[in-house]
């Protein structure tokens, strides 16, 4: 909403400064977004004179002018309208100036080989007029004198652009913010006499209101005014719309603006001859067509609040009219309409044509439907002294009558809800000022709603009316309270942020990438899980929810390997999506590593990123975060997106109830298909959903302390078993030999090739042995030994290596 | 006993010049061996008379003694300068580089949601959460804005059915349903997480983060929602003093509703949060509208309390000096780095959010 402080002040009286204005807008919640001097773009635009034209050499069309604008050098211009010509005073723009209608910022251009220093401007351009056939024409004798002199008066007040909230139709209308800024205190109303039609000629067009089934207007108030000669607006008007960034059309057009934007009541004015036989307004049928006033055609459904006549549809109710009966210059008679329209159909109907227009916005927000007759009065008498012609007398047809809402409002809640005691006295000021009407009861206020506020309906909105006009800064703040009814997190959060930084420690960063991806990167990873599209997205690029980690992952591992940067770690913990239903996601952590490690490194030997890294990065983790490293156990069933032979599920425990987790190469056909050039790229996932939370407090999970200081023996064993057997079972079968015993496993060599059969590889393990309650003897230590070759060779046909 | 004593003197001195280890060791084997010549004076003790053994006794001790700690003393030196020596010669160029390391890095939105967990938890908040994928009543009609409301045209929603009755969330507002919900009254927490929005410019990604927060019980006012922000902003920027201005506005699902404002300017290119003339729009809040509350079956007489809801993502940014919105999403390796944080970096009420 534009305003200037000049028009607030046709409604208001006040001595204070546009500063205190600014301020005290913002305070009662009228919030100045943008305050723009109009004048100092205008400077630019000069009165000048074209003192010779010559045709363009390289172009038909332009001429290049001569210009006198008032300065020692005269300026050429090249210009393509047809009514440039020798003599002609019109307004030259020079580089720099920013043409209104465009906003564009001129500069010193060359046009077909010809510089041209600034520009002639046409009405349109100056948005003075839709005038853009050529150039503008002034009056000799008016201009003749003012060559070189600024075109526009130097406007000394700016536009103030408001953020209005859309609770506050009425302050969509100058009026409306007059009164806010009363009641706070900031000047005082101008009691302003509204004249009244006083005519005897009946209106004559009949208007008709279909009483049906969800008929969205329930009145409808018009006027005729006949015998009209529209006009220019007068220069009073201009420069009122032009003050506050709109565009003059004619005087009829001009006055139903001027209405709207001073007292927020939308008007429409029809071409009174191009109606059939009266106004019908009814329920649009589905098929139903008309031309609007966009130049558009639309097709209408069933249940559209239409304004007709015999021949059909005139135009939407309160949305937007339509050509078949608009004014034109040389409209003679008009019908004046001013109605009220049901705001949840106005925004029903214009989001269905997709149609956004200026009277929409504020029907739907709600007008005042007292307004009605104001508007028509002052409109029509407008239109009557500027244009002439007799005006008709009102008429209203109504299908339901308004009803004041009525609150009572109990006082003492203010201060329960603000916390701040205001006196009644001031309390009842504001309320008055307002426009609410009170009576008082013994415990409560009975008040009465204006009209023209659609948003109050409770108590709590009163409260928020007199927090807001006494002032948000009066509230006292009061120091936070501690108290504390639950833990801050709950165990999965604690995991949830225990894992994050825990992953970020083995020198993975975390990004946050978009919930939605590219489903043609989501297809690599879905698997079989449904794909969830979004009805509307902004590209079909980030088209689909995710339903892995990885989608986005990998495509910014791309990205920053086409940046030359070689050595990427990335891990993202977030949702992902198996459907679109609310809670149809889990949480998963997703790390990627490519690249090598330590790479052109004097000290260590350079090599690939592989799949132990990332085993080592996921069950370093998992054991961080309190799971038993003893109880982890591994399978290989894993996604297709994992290389088959190099990946790995992991368990954490072998009754393998929820998957923990998954590492392993990214397919090779992926990475080939998705264009990714390095050396290796190995990732892994961790289902934090799945991780079973941990029962106990870190306090209580402490076992009892437990160390032996008997002699610790090493035993080392190389067994030759089958290729395929997996070591984590060989580990297993040998702890379980003597648990009590053997207390570390390590596997220090594992070998294929000469001296091994070719189905067969060669496991060494290294085993300590140890007990917690005596020294072992050579013979007890003997005997383990035996025990782990018989059990292991039993158990899985391997032979010890001799 | 002239024979002590030319011994005394002749092996001092040949101790005193410069001899290696096996010197030291030689002169040793010839004064104390089986045949060294003290060894020998020894086994002399036996043949002499009288008085004159104790003496000569005592006399031998007392030379061997000194002589023998001489020796050790010698050797302790030769085996000192041995060791510097070798060590000398093992100088590596230190100045060459360690062994090659990894740091991660945490994501500034991460951090800043840990930041913000931290200073509520001091004030007795708990986290709450909800799901990204919402359905149209918890983020539009249980908040008081039903459908037709003008005030949903203030969020470009996301639709994951024609019907648009399933929705990717708006705002992070709708946790305060479901957990009003779920459990009785009061209610404390925050609830950071994402939210979506079809929008993209400059300024407005697609998704980002919200915190919402919610303190619902008997005698919660406005005042104490000021004090609330006032404390968070102040403990987030890190500042003692903090410029706040509370201005009304509207949102459906509070009432009296506000949005909030902190004084900055710019110095040397820098914002500077808590000083200066201008003001910075940060967050939105109000007193929970008694329609909210009584749709999740909380009764207005009985509770009352306020909300609010923070852009994370636009805090960050101002805390770190961050310019592009869209940057926090683009996983630029560099950026990162520049703007992550240390995995050890943990924000804490103890030892405070930031080094």
């Amino acid at each position: 909403m534009k305003i200037t402080f000049n028009w607030l002040k046709d409604h208001l009286k006040t001595n204070l400064k546009e500063k205190n204005l600014l301020d005290q807008l913002t305070n009662i919640g009228l919030e100045v977004e943008n305050v723009e001097s109009a004048s100092t773009d205008n400077e630019f635009f000069k009165v000048a004179k074209i003192i010779k034209t010559e045709k363009h050499p390289n172009a038909d069309r332009l001429q290049v002018c001569d210009v006198d604008v008032g300065e020692k050098e005269i300026k050429k211009v090249v210009c393509g309208a047809l009514n440039a010509k020798k003599g002609l005073l019109t307004i030259y723009a020079p580089p720099g100036a920013i043409i209104p209608k465009t906003k564009a910022k001129l500069v010193i251009a060359k046009i077909r080989d010809v510089v041209s220093y600034g520009m002639l401007c046409s009405e349109s351009e100056l948005n003075l007029s839709d005038e853009s056939n050529g150039i503008i024409e002034l009056s000799k004798s008016k201009y003749e004198n003012s060559v070189g002199k600024s075109y526009f008066k130097k406007s000394s007040t700016n536009y103030i652009d408001l953020s209005i909230t859309p609770n506050r139709p009425d302050c969509l209308g100058v009026r409306g913010i007059a009164r806010d800024l009363v009641a706070s205190g900031f000047g005082k109303l101008k009691n302003i006499k509204e004249k009244k039609i006083k005519s005897k000629i009946k209106q004559t067009l009949s208007v008709k209101i279909n009483k049906e089934k969800g008929q969205a207007c329930s009145v409808f108030g018009s006027c005729l005014i006949t015998n009209v000669k529209n006009t220019e607006s007068p220069k009073w008007l201009k420069d009122k719309l032009i003050s506050v960034g709109q565009k003059p059309i004619s005087a009829i057009v001009d006055i139903t603006n001027y209405v709207m934007l001073d007292i927020n009541r939308p008007l429409h004015a029809y071409d009174a001859d191009k109606i059939e036989k009266g106004i019908v307004v009814r329920n649009s049928r589905f098929g139903e067509e008309f031309t609007a006033l966009d130049n558009k055609n639309y097709k209408l459904e069933n249940g559209m609040c239409v304004i007709s006549d015999n021949k059909g549809v005139l135009g939407l109710g309160g949305i937007i009219g339509g050509t078949r009966s608009s004014t034109e210059i040389d409209t003679k008679n008009i019908l004046l309409e001013s109605a009220y329209f049901e705001p949840s159909s106005i925004r029903k109907t214009s989001k269905k044509l997709n149609l956004d227009t200026d009277a929409k916005f504020r029907f739907e927000r709600g007008i005042d439907p007292l307004s009605i007759e104001d508007g028509l009065n002052k409109a029509a008498l407008l239109i009557a002294e500027i244009c002439g012609g007799e005006i008709s007398k009102i008429d209203i047809q109504k299908i339901e009558n308004f009803k004041t809402k009525k609150i009572k409002f109990d006082t003492n809640l203010f201060q329960k809800v603000s916390g701040l005691k205001i006196s009644n006295k001031k309390m009842f000021k504001i309320l008055d000022n307002l426009g609410f009407k009170f009576k008082k009861e013994k415990k409560y206020l009975e008040l009465t709603v204006p009209s023209w506020r659609p948003d109050i309906s409770k108590p709590i909105d009163i409260v928020e009316e007199l927090a807001r006009i006494n002032g948000y800064d009066q509230i006292k703040l009061i120091e936070p309270r501690k108290e504390r009814y639950k833990p801050t997190l709950n165990k999965l959060q604690k995991l949830f942020h225990f894992l994050q930084r825990s992953v970020a420690t083995k020198g993975y960063f975390e990004v946050i990438t978009w919930s939605f991806t590219d489903p043609n990167y989501n297809n690599f990873f879905r698997e079989n899980k449904k794909e969830i599209k979004i009805v509307n997205p902004l590209s079909s690029e980030i088209g689909v929810l995710r339903n892995s980690i990885f989608s986005n992952l990998i495509y910014y591992i791309r990205k920053n390997l086409n940046r030359d940067i070689k050595d990427v770690s990335l891990f993202e913990i977030g949702p992902i999506f198996s459907g679109s239903n609310p809670g149809e996601q889990e949480t998963v952590l997703g790390g990627l590593r490519s690249g090598k490690i330590a790479r052109t490194s004097w000290i260590e030997n350079e090599r690939k990123v592989d799949i132990f890294d990332v085993k080592k990065d996921i069950i370093q983790t998992l054991i961080e975060a309190g799971y038993e490293k003893s109880k982890i156990y591994i399978d290989d069933i894993t996604p297709n997106y994992y290389h088959p032979g190099k990946s790995g599920r992991i368990f954490l425990n072998k009754e393998k109830d929820k998957i923990a987790g998954y590492f392993g190469e990214i397919h090779p056909n992926i990475i080939k298909k998705i264009d990714i050039k390095t050396e290796a790229l190995v990732g892994f996932e961790i289902f934090v959903d799945n991780l079973k939370k941990p029962q106990k407090l870190l306090k209580d999970r402490k076992s009892v302390y437990q160390v032996s200081d008997f002699q610790k023996s090493e035993r080392d064993f190389a067994f030759i078993i089958d290729k395929n057997f997996k070591s984590q079972r060989l580990i297993e079968i040998i702890s379980s030999v003597n648990p009590n015993l053997i207390n570390n496993i390590n596997i220090f060599d594992v070998y294929q090739g000469d001296n091994v059969p070719s189905d067969k590889k060669s496991i060494a393990i290294n085993v300590s042995i140890q007990s917690l309650d005596k020294p072992l003897k050579d013979q007890d230590l003997e005997k383990v030994n035996k025990l782990i070759i018989d059990t292991v060779e039993k158990q899985t046909g391997a032979k010890i290596r001799s | 006993m002239l024979d002590l004593k030319k011994i005394r003197e002749e092996y001092i001195s040949k101790l005193n010049s410069k001899l290696n280890l096996l010197q030291v060791n030689q002169l040793k084997a010839d004064l104390l061996g089986k045949n060294g010549l003290i060894s020998n004076q020894f086994k002399k003790i036996g043949s002499i008379k009288g008085s004159e053994r104790k003496k000569y006794s005592s006399e031998l001790n007392n030379i061997k003694d000194e002589l023998l700690d001489l020796i050790n003393s010698k050797i302790n030196e030769i085996e000192i300068s041995d060791i510097n020596e070798k060590l000398q010669k093992e100088k590596v160029d230190i100045t060459l580089p360690e062994r090659p390391f990894l740091r991660g890095k945490i994501h500034p939105v991460s951090q800043t949601i840990d930041e913000i967990s931290s200073i509520f938890s001091e004030i007795g908040f708990s986290v709450e959460e909800g799901p990204d994928v919402e359905n149209e009543y918890n983020n539009f009609t249980a908040l008081n804005t039903p459908e037709h409301h003008p005030a949903r045209d203030m969020h470009d929603t996301f639709y994951l059915d024609e019907k648009k009755q399933k929705l990717l969330r708006t705002h992070t507002s709708p946790v305060q349903i479901r957990t009003m919900l779920r459990d009785k009254p009061p209610f404390k927490i925050i609830a950071p997480g994402r939210t979506y929005r079809s929008d993209s410019d400059q300024t407005h990604a697609p998704m980002f983060h919200q915190v919402e927060g919610l303190y619902i019980d008997k005698d919660i006012n406005m005042g104490h929602l000021k004090g609330c922000l006032n404390y968070f902003i102040k403990e987030f920027f890190e500042v003692n003093k903090i410029k706040m201005r509370f201005r009304p506005s509207h949102f459906p699902f509070t009432e009296p509703s506000a949005e909030v404002d902190i004084g900055y300017k710019i110095k040397d290119g820098k914002i500077i949060i808590g000083e200066g003339d201008k003001w910075l729009e940060i967050l939105g809040c109000g007193m929970v509208h008694p329609n909210v509350l009584k749709n999740v079956k909380v009764d207005p007489e009985k509770f009352q309390g306020y909300a609010f809801g923070i852009g994370i993502d636009r805090l960050a940014m101002l805390k770190y000096g961050i310019n592009d919105l869209r940057a926090f999403f683009e996983c630029d390796y560099r950026w990162l780095n520049h703007f992550g944080f240390d995995p050890l970096d943990v924000p804490t009420n103890y030892r405070g959010l930031s080094r």
